[in-house]
């Protein structure tokens, strides 16, 4: 059985008098120990809202509506009340977010905001907490812990603050953490140092980690399987060498097709994606990409396409997939 | 921490300076002078000039505001001119009124005013939350002396719940060393004197919290609800805190800078007095006295008072700045 198996969630938001926006769609994934599972998609794909709804933080309010399931061990955790969700996060699932600054409250020193996780998770307090937060610190290549859990978030660069958001979600040694696209606003320097003290954890640690990014290169350098999101659903889904080496779904191609490598011949044109995520069809009248898709045929409009899997158990929701390029073992 | 004190407190010297430049030279523009308060309509050339000379308000007002600095740098306030008692005395009499009357009214703004906003910005359109800034609306609205006589008219005469006028019950025989009669009666531990005054300052103090407290209730809704779309609120929600760490720790500490401010700016307000609450209740502050000292052009009462509500003022403020610096490390001052 998978550590995390999501079934069918779908998250809408209608507000009255607007159209109502179906963020995620059907999306299903499944993430074993120990496994790193990558959600990956341009920004309006709903892999922020698919996490958000994982750690029930979605706002509660009308005009909200989840559905599927995401059974963790026995708990389904879009079913379970916030009560009891308030002690799952944090100490089953942990999430990472974005912005390392905006994400890390600027008036409490870095120290409280790591110890009360432990004090809430692990019942630590005082010099017990100080000295597992000196510890996790630590551990996530802080320099100087003692001195740094005085200080506050303004005082620390943008790569120990991220560090620092690390620690704190892997307080209690969480047997999932969602890592909602870590690196992005970090230099790149420090985006390889961060993914290298996040493999190093999940390795050491057991952990599995679902890694939400925009980034192929962050996906080729880290995950073991990979679902390509496009406009709320599944598009493509496999294991990293397959996806990489063959990619079926034309949005998937187009993405590799548009990381600039420096390999590729000079003067050769870097291929880009038409159009932007706006320009997308409803999914019920067809393929959602097809707007912008290169390979569109008469057969991508009137009926969604469904995700069809090879036997290399390689997903793929299209009706006229780019053709096989090499025989890849998976 | 002190070199920032101690630097904002001598800026106070020109600031009090250049306030007694303008009220010295605002007061003396100001039509009429104290003789006519004194002999009224009727008064000859000859009598109003002979009480000017009297005043020494006959000099060139250079000469007058010499006269002034001399006196303020030894701590002299003057003269009143209607009452003819020391300035420093009247003033020592009738402020600790106005500051217990203050700190009722901002007591009770703040208590019900910060968690009133910030449960009408956690449950942003339910009915609370439109009562709320509803009822603040109204509460700016409604005239602070109407209010007033409401609140006599119900809770003192109808009901007799509350006493209707003054500060203390003088059959009481009260001890009196500071004047503020709350601390007095806790100091002489004449527990009823000081439960007495207590209960004196309850209705004047809600008539008076009135507009303090709608207008923390709206900025502390408003920045309540700007804080909960910070990151880091829903970075603290991904630990699992608790609710209530959610709540101090990480939403009402953040939102308490704007807060805060106005909460000074209010004080800072009340202090200069109470005209049309303390006339109701009949209640001995620096509000009707200074009303008074302006119709009866008491230049010296005018200045003196003036002058230590503007102490006062910029106290209340520096506290404020401190505080600052207690909230956000980011202020944080040298």
């Amino acid at each position: 059985m998978p550590l995390l198996d999501v079934k069918d969630l779908s998250v809408t938001f209608s507000r009255r008098g607007q159209r109502t926006v179906r963020a995620v769609d059907g999306v299903s994934f499944a993430v074993e120990a120990g496994e790193v599972v990558g959600l990956v998609g341009e920004s309006g794909c709903g892999k922020s809202v698919t996490s958000l709804a994982l750690m029930g933080l979605l706002p509660k309010q009308k005009g909200v509506t989840i559905g599927g399931s995401a059974m963790f061990g026995d708990t389904d955790l879009l079913q379970t009340d916030e009560r009891s969700m308030r002690d799952i996060r944090g100490r089953d699932v942990a999430m990472i977010f974005q912005d390392p600054l905006s994400s890390l409250n600027p008036v409490v020193p870095i120290g409280i905001q790591v110890t009360e996780v432990l004090t809430r998770h692990r019942g630590l307090t005082g010099e017990a907490a100080r000295k597992e937060a000196v510890e996790l610190l630590n551990r996530v290549g802080i320099p100087d812990p003692s001195r740094r859990l005085k200080e506050y978030p303004h005082q620390l660069s943008g790569g120990m603050r991220q560090r620092a958001l690390i620690a704190m979600a892997v307080a209690c040694a969480p047997k999932l953490l969602i890592a909602d696209e870590p690196t992005t606003a970090l230099d790149v320097t420090i985006q390889a140092q961060i993914l290298e003290l996040l493999r190093e954890l999940v390795r050491e640690s057991g952990t599995a980690l679902i890694m939400i990014t925009h980034d192929l290169g962050v996906v080729a350098g880290m995950c073991d399987k990979v679902n390509v999101l496009y406009a709320g659903r599944v598009i493509e889904s496999a294991r990293r060498k397959p996806l990489f080496a063959d990619p079926r779904h034309p949005y998937t191609n187009g993405l590799l097709g548009s990381v600039p490598r420096l390999d590729s011949g000079k003067g050769e044109r870097l291929h880009a994606i038409r159009g932007s995520v706006r320009d997308v069809l409803p999914w019920p009248d067809g393929c959602a990409f097809a707007p912008r898709c290169d390979q569109r045929v008469e057969a991508c409009v009137g009926e969604p396409p469904a995700l069809v899997e090879d036997i290399h158990r390689h997903a793929y929701r299209c009706v006229n997939p780019e053709s096989r390029t090499a025989e890849v073992p998976s | 921490m002190i070199r920032f004190i101690v630097r904002r407190l001598l800026q106070l010297i020109p600031t009090l300076f250049g306030l007694s430049i303008l009220l010295f030279i605002w007061l003396r523009r100001l039509p009429g002078g104290p003789e006519t308060a004194i002999l009224g309509e009727r008064g000859t050339a000859e009598m109003r000039a002979q009480i000017r000379a009297n005043l020494g308000l006959d000099e060139p007002i250079l000469v007058q505001y010499g006269r002034f600095m001399q006196r303020m740098l030894k701590l002299d306030l003057g003269t009143s001119i209607s009452t003819k008692r020391e300035v420093t005395t009247e003033f020592l009499e009738r402020f600790p009124g106005t500051v217990e009357l203050t700190v009722t009214a901002m007591i009770i703004a703040i208590g019900v005013g910060i968690p009133l906003g910030y449960l009408a910005a956690r449950k942003r359109g339910s009915l609370l939350d439109s009562l709320s800034v509803g009822g603040s609306l109204i509460g700016i609205c409604v005239p602070v002396f109407f209010l007033a006589y409401v609140l006599k008219a119900v809770f003192s005469e109808n009901l007799h719940l509350f006493p209707s006028s003054g500060r203390q019950d003088p059959t009481i025989g009260a001890t009196r060393i500071t004047n503020f009669f709350v601390l007095d009666g806790l100091m002489t531990r004449e527990w009823d004197a000081a439960l007495d005054a207590l209960w004196h300052l309850i209705l004047p103090g809600i008539a008076l919290a009135s507009i303090p407290l709608a207008i923390i209730v709206r900025i502390t809704r408003a920045s309540v609800l700007e804080v909960l779309s910070e990151d880091y609120v829903r970075t603290a929600q991904s630990k699992g805190l608790t609710e209530r760490t959610i709540r101090s720790r990480h939403i009402l500490r953040n939102a308490m800078l704007p807060i805060v401010t106005v909460i000074g700016l209010l004080t800072g307000g009340l202090l200069s007095g109470a005209v049309l609450t303390e006339t109701v209740f009949a209640f001995s502050g620096i509000g009707a006295f200074l009303y008074e000292a302006i119709s009866n052009r008491d230049y010296p009462v005018l200045m003196g008072f003036i002058m230590i509500i503007a102490i006062f003022y910029v106290l209340v403020n520096l506290l404020v700045d401190f505080s600052y610096s207690l909230i956000d490390p980011r202020v944080r001052v040298r």
